[in-house]
């Protein structure tokens, strides 16, 4: 079960691998898929091991990362 | 548990424009422009702030900050922020210079406005190396440094010591708050998130001059990818530009 889950905003990624150097359970990859300014985007591999630490969008130049986080049921 | 509740912990912030920044990948003025703009949506200041472009890499700095913003000559945004600062004082004025533009030809201007306490915040990045007119060497350039004015790398017999803009700036006594951070990785960045958000305030209760330093990295012209070129500020720009707080006055401890 995800503790997190994160959205990258493709067309903004320029695909210079920073949150994959950051990322502690090393679920970021490149992907096959260029966008429209000619980049190969990040893109997530296994979105269940994500921990929404945001360590990604923290470092992220071009913050096209969006992280959100579960909430615990007993502090609901 | 498919109706699990989740709750929103990082978005791009609102005090920047949904335009795409013309920077290189993995270049760090996205990542300070990010904090600025977090800043000042976290202090309520985005309508009241004017910001002040320099001339370097971050030029366009006006199409990305979604406040009102100028664009100054090369070095002369502390001299505008003053004029701007002293006609709208219940504005908040920053400027946002490269170390090409603040430690060279922008050098006097600092200085006076600094030594004046000019109530403006000032957001400096030193990348070590003029990076948008290809990779010349920059009075913060380090001992040995290759780039392409000095490509031997640099000799300070002929071309002088790199210049520590923040522990300069400190002993002037308009100085409220000086502080040198770097973006080199998750930890350091939201140090320097913090020092930021401590120059505004310092501005807020009309304390006197603040500057945050950020040390940063220009992979494009140190010829590295973006991941080694952060490495390099690590193993390099830190040792020589130690990070810290450099002036803190009483006034902004007490803040």
């Amino acid at each position: 079960m995800a503790k997190g889950r994160i959205v990258i905003d493709e067309g903004r990624c320029k695909g210079c691998e920073l949150c994959i150097s950051v990322c502690p359970p090393e679920i970021l990859v490149v992907s096959s898929r260029l966008n429209e300014r000619g980049y190969l985007a990040v893109e997530v591999m296994d979105m269940d091991r994500c921990t929404g630490c945001s360590l990604c969008a923290v470092i992220c130049p071009d913050v096209c990362i969006t992280v959100y986080r579960q909430v615990p049921a007993r502090s609901r | 548990m498919n109706n699990a509740e989740e709750k929103l912990v990082f978005e791009r912030p609102r005090s920047l424009t949904d335009a795409h920044t013309h920077y290189c990948p993995g270049c760090t003025h996205g990542i300070a422009h990010r904090l600025v703009a977090e800043a000042l949506d976290e202090l309520g200041l985005r309508e009241r702030t004017l910001g002040i472009a320099p001339v370097g890499c971050a030029v366009l700095a006006y199409y990305y900050f979604n406040v009102d913003m100028a664009e100054a000559a090369h070095g002369r945004a502390p001299a505008m922020a003053t004029g701007m600062k002293r006609a709208n004082p219940d504005k908040i004025l920053f400027t946002y210079q490269g170390d090409g533009d603040l430690a060279a030809i922008g050098a006097g201007e600092i200085v006076h406005a600094a030594g004046r306490g000019e109530n403006i915040t000032v957001i400096f990045i030193n990348n070590a190396i003029y990076g948008m007119t290809g990779g010349q060497m920059a009075p913060t350039t380090l001992e040995g440094q290759k780039t392409t004015s000095s490509p031997m790398g640099r000799d300070i017999s002929i071309a002088g010591h790199p210049l520590r803009m923040s522990e300069l700036l400190a002993t002037l006594d308009g100085a409220a708050y000086v502080a040198r951070g770097s973006l080199h990785d998750p930890k350091h960045i939201r140090r320097a998130k913090k020092a930021i958000l401590t120059a505004f305030k310092v501005q807020q209760a009309g304390l006197g001059f603040s500057m945050v330093e950020l040390l940063s990295a220009c992979g494009t012209n140190w010829k590295m990818d973006p991941v080694e070129a952060l490495g390099w500020i690590k193993d390099n720009m830190v040792p020589y530009f130690p990070l810290g707080d450099y002036k803190v006055t009483d006034a902004v401890k007490n803040l």
